[in-house]
């Protein structure tokens, strides 16, 4: 796939490890939280004009609603929702968006087909994201510009090894009620967001690709 | 920082099990009232109570209460 990428991160090292597995060239990074302000409005500030986006950054935190004080909510709900929001609220502002143009949010089943114990923070973020997709995508379609979600289900990441709420062993057992008895690998996530992405999807704006291997079937 | 003070907040995240049963020998797994909902909310309130972070295997690896409540503060932070 040729494009020029510009990728963000909050952690240096993780940034550069990323940005040197990249193939091609003519592409830049740029480090920064994504929660805060003054970071978007650096970052939006710089950009080119785009042809793609991918709102990928997110954070799954596993605790029961009672649990759920502002100040929890508010550290998944300013990554998951705020964050994807208002940058696209500057990109908007600034112009910074093609015609033809694709934007990709990384959503989940989680809070949009489905749910889970321990899953109203994330999954109301998530929930949050759908139906702002939705808005979106009927705005930018005048301009051939599509919005999209794709919905994973669960999938072997970081976001797994960093929360050991769940046993290894919960996590086997979980699995096997998987039609395919496994969970996604990150690259059949990013197929299906390079799908999106491209021009084979040029009919598609304000849809849900589900990716869970059948798990909503069920 | 007491066991017994532990145990009261156990009991907390219970509907249908008063702290009156509960000892530090209980084995907490063995409950009625025990289930992946009961177990999350215990590792909320170690985080929220005692500033530890639990995981998972903590739980699997404590049989009793006094078990749960020396992991929790060797956790804490």
């Amino acid at each position: 796939m040729e494009a020029k990428l510009i990728i963000c991160g909050r952690d240096p090292n993780r940034l550069a490890k990323t940005f040197n597995l990249l193939e091609g060239g003519g592409h830049q990074s740029f480090c920064g939280d994504l929660t805060e302000d003054s970071v978007l409005q650096e970052l939006t500030e710089d950009l080119p004009l785009l042809d793609g986006i991918v709102h990928n950054a997110g954070l799954y935190v596993i605790k029961p609603s009672q649990f759920l004080n502002r100040e929890t909510l508010d550290e998944t709900l300013n990554i998951n929702f705020f964050s994807p929001a208002v940058l696209s609220q500057k990109l908007l502002k600034g112009k910074k968006i093609n015609r033809g143009g694709s934007i990709v949010f990384v959503s989940s089943i989680f809070g949009v087909k489905i749910s889970a114990v321990g899953s109203a923070a994330y999954s109301a973020s998530k929930g949050a994201i759908n139906g702002y997709m939705k808005a979106m995508a009927l705005e930018m379609a005048p301009k051939n510009i599509r919005v999209n979600s794709v919905n994973p289900g669960m999938v072997n990441t970081n976001l797994m090894k960093h929360n050991q709420t769940v046993t290894e062993e919960q996590l086997e057992e979980d699995r096997k009620k998987y039609p395919m008895k496994r969970y996604g690998k990150p690259e059949e996530v990013a197929y299906g967001v390079i799908f999106l992405l491209s021009d084979a999807s040029s009919y598609i704006t304000g849809s849900q690709l589900v990716i869970d291997g059948g798990y909503t079937l069920l | 920082m007491t066991v017994e003070n532990f145990i009261q907040h156990f009991a907390n995240q219970l509907d249908d099990t008063d702290v009156s049963v509960l000892t530090p020998l209980t084995e907490f797994k063995t409950l009625d009232e025990w289930s992946s909902l009961t177990a999350l909310s215990i590792i909320a309130m170690a985080d929220e109570e005692y500033n530890a972070k639990l995981k998972g295997e903590d739980l699997k690896n404590a049989l009793t209460l006094e078990d749960l409540f020396q992991i929790v503060l060797s956790k804490k932070e």
